[in-house]
């Protein structure tokens, strides 16, 4: 499998501007250079009274892999179906490949799915289903070219013995390759996956993540993936688009998304956090915790804030250790294999979540101990409440 | 309690096995068994009343059955696109159909095409440009029309069971491959869905095979095999009229049995995960 290195593919990223939630100029000028496979414009949809999506502007770039993140009923899902053709956005354009898209049903969309329930056809064999696509093509296709090209889908998601099989004689992954082969057997413009891996055991599931990735990097072709499974979209995608409540909260690379994330539901949507509500102090730079204990800063505004503190961002020690750390008593600890994690009762703060790797040569502490966490004050994210 | 329950099937299985039994008496008399014979049958089938009523039993259900099937379906696949409220209507319009007693189904019908009818001659009369105009009346048409309606509910019920069955995901899929509306229902709908289709014309042609109710009060001067039968014993009960009996019975029990069959097979494959 042909592997190009993270670094590589995100200088080719960074030379797209990400338009999200509103900056018009960014899209407009990024649709003129034909960078974009996708692009929502204002797009809306209603359903009666209910809004799903609420004015998301969105521009996914060619080639890349990118992730809708987001909780259930946050309108990803509904923006996957608007580009499959399957909805029609109530308000905006959707283009495809620089061709808006209102109207076009779709079977004359360059864009193929993977269902999240695979939705193969089970009175068809295994080939038959993967050459769907391409029998139906007009003008039509060489028969010895459709059976090459199923051939060699098939060939590429390790299903080579397996064309004359029934669908109901495969396994949840065999179906779930057979349905990833009929899709880019077609050669898509771009790839929509609905929660491909929902219905996967864990270790399958990390394994196809893997083979996911390394086929989008054969291919070549855009992959828009839909996920409520933040170490699924972390580890899988180029970009993270994070939504909510049916609007784009943050668009960036993984790493960004995790160390900077844009606001405080993206920082607790995207891994675990301990939340220490404080205020920032008139004039600024100095956050007062609840406990009375003051931290510098780099927040901007005074006002109440919450700071957002990482749990592999907090260092335990064993006994009360002098003023700068926060003392506390252990009450939980999880062991983990390579990491251990703690919950302890902070003085005056509540519960915290620590993450402690087994690394650095750790001494592991017990529940009920009294143990002094320490962080850096940048570590601390702050977000104004 | 056992006792009970012996009794209850004794009544419902010993006249028929009688009719079957005496269907192969090699003597004339029904009320004793005097030697195994099949030339009731022969007589039966040589006799010309019956066998013109058994061709027009069968056209009648051949023609409605199809007309079932066909417009069953198109029912089927129309209320599958409704909005969630009309199709409850619908769904309870169709089921009630299928509880109509035959005697009301019978005597709307005819009731009904009288009325169409007595509209229908006339206007055709003084628009018919000949001489001698063509009279609309009761026959096999109205049969097959009102054999076809009820037979319709039955058959949608079925369709309408396995369509519901069938996820909104394959279709879409299959639009998402490229496949036009028509080329999804021809390869992905049709396929799924014809067991059922096949079970409900199998029904549907059974029903009308067998019915006596409706036939009589629409059938005019046409007699159906069913219509003939109830002629016939006015004269009392010969052997003959228990070989007919007999072969409508293992008739409709294979088709009864033939369209269980396609019903099961297609609920299996449906599951895809046995």
């Amino acid at each position: 499998m042909g592997y190009i290195p993270c670094g590589l593919h995100f200088d080719r990223l960074l030379s797209f501007t990400v338009a999200a939630g509103g900056s018009d100029g960014v899209a407009d000028t990024v649709t003129e250079t034909g960078a974009h496979d996708v692009e929502f414009r204002s797009v809306s949809k209603r359903y009666g009274d209910v809004v799903a999506v609420a004015n998301v502007d969105l521009a996914i770039p060619k080639g890349a892999f990118v992730a809708l993140l987001g909780p259930s009923g946050c309108g990803k899902t509904t923006c996957l179906r608007m580009i499959g053709g399957f909805e029609q956005p109530s308000q905006g354009t959707v283009s495809i490949d620089g061709r808006p898209m209102n109207g076009v049903p779709p079977y004359r969309r360059p864009v193929n799915m993977v269902f999240q329930h695979y939705a193969l056809f089970p009175h068809l064999d295994v080939e038959a289903n993967v050459s769907y696509g391409l029998r139906q093509m007009r003008p039509r296709i060489d028969r010895r070219e459709v059976a090459r090209r199923t051939a060699e889908a098939l060939e590429l998601v390790r299903l080579g013995g397996f064309a004359g099989r029934r669908i109901h004689e495969m396994s949840g992954g065999q179906q779930q390759r057979v349905a990833l082969a009929r899709a880019i057997v077609n050669r898509p413009a771009v790839l929509l996956l609905d929660e491909p891996l929902a219905a996967l055991d864990r270790k399958l599931r990390t394994a196809m993540q893997i083979e996911l990735q390394s086929l989008q990097r054969e291919l070549g072709i855009t992959f828009l993936l839909v996920t409520h499974d933040q170490e699924e979209a972390l580890s899988m995608s180029d970009l993270v688009c994070v939504m909510n409540a049916g609007q784009v909260i943050q668009m960036a690379p993984p790493q960004e998304v995790y160390d900077r994330p844009g606001t405080l539901f993206v920082a607790d949507f995207v891994g675990k956090t301990n939340r220490l509500p404080g205020v920032v102090e008139a004039g600024g730079g100095v956050l007062r915790l609840a406990d009375g204990r003051r931290l510098s800063v780099a927040s901007p505004a005074p006002g109440p804030v919450t700071a957002i503190l990482r749990p592999e961002a907090i260092g335990i020690v064993q006994g009360e250790g002098g003023h700068d750390g926060l003392p506390g008593t252990v009450t939980h600890r999880i062991f983990l294999g390579n990491s251990v994690e703690y919950a302890v009762a902070a003085d005056g703060l509540g519960e915290m979540l620590v993450t402690v790797d087994r690394g650095g040569a750790h001494r592991l502490v017990q529940p009920g101990d009294r143990v002094t966490l320490r962080f850096s004050p940048e570590s601390l994210l702050v977000f104004s409440t | 309690m056992r006792a009970l329950v012996s009794a209850v099937y004794l009544f419902l299985y010993a006249p028929i096995a009688l009719v079957v039994l005496f269907s192969f008496n090699a003597g004339r008399n029904a009320s004793e068994f005097t030697g195994f014979s099949a030339a009731w049958y022969a007589k039966a089938f040589s006799n010309t009343f019956l066998i013109q009523a058994l061709q027009n039993s069968l056209i009648i259900a051949f023609t409605s059955a199809t007309l079932a099937a066909v417009f069953g379906t198109m029912a089927a696949l129309a209320i599958e696109r409704m909005g969630p409220r009309m199709r409850v209507v619908f769904d309870g319009l169709f089921a009630a159909a299928i509880v109509v007693p035959g005697v009301v189904i019978g005597i709307a019908t005819l009731v009904a095409l009288a009325a169409v009818f007595s509209v229908l001659n006339p206007a055709v009369a003084s628009l018919w440009p000949g001489d001698s105009p063509p009279q609309f009346g009761l026959g096999y048409a109205s049969i097959i029309a009102a054999h076809g309606l009820f037979s319709m509910a039955v058959v949608t019920m079925i369709v309408r069971a396995r369509i519901a069955s069938l996820g909104r995901d394959i279709v879409e899929a299959s639009g998402d491959l490229y496949a036009t509306p028509w080329g999804t229902f021809r390869q992905v709908v049709l396929p799924q869905i014809m067991p059922s289709i096949l079970a409900g014309f199998l029904l549907a042609f059974t029903f009308s095979f067998d019915d006596f109710i409706v036939a009589f009060f629409v059938a005019g001067s046409k007699s159906t095999l069913p219509i003939y039968v109830f002629a016939s014993i006015r004269r009392g009960v010969t052997p003959e009229v228990n070989a007919v009996a007999t072969t409508v019975l293992v008739a409709s029990l294979f088709l009864i049995f033939a369209a269980r069959l396609l019903m099961r097979e297609k609920s299996r494959t449906g599951q895809g995960d046995t």
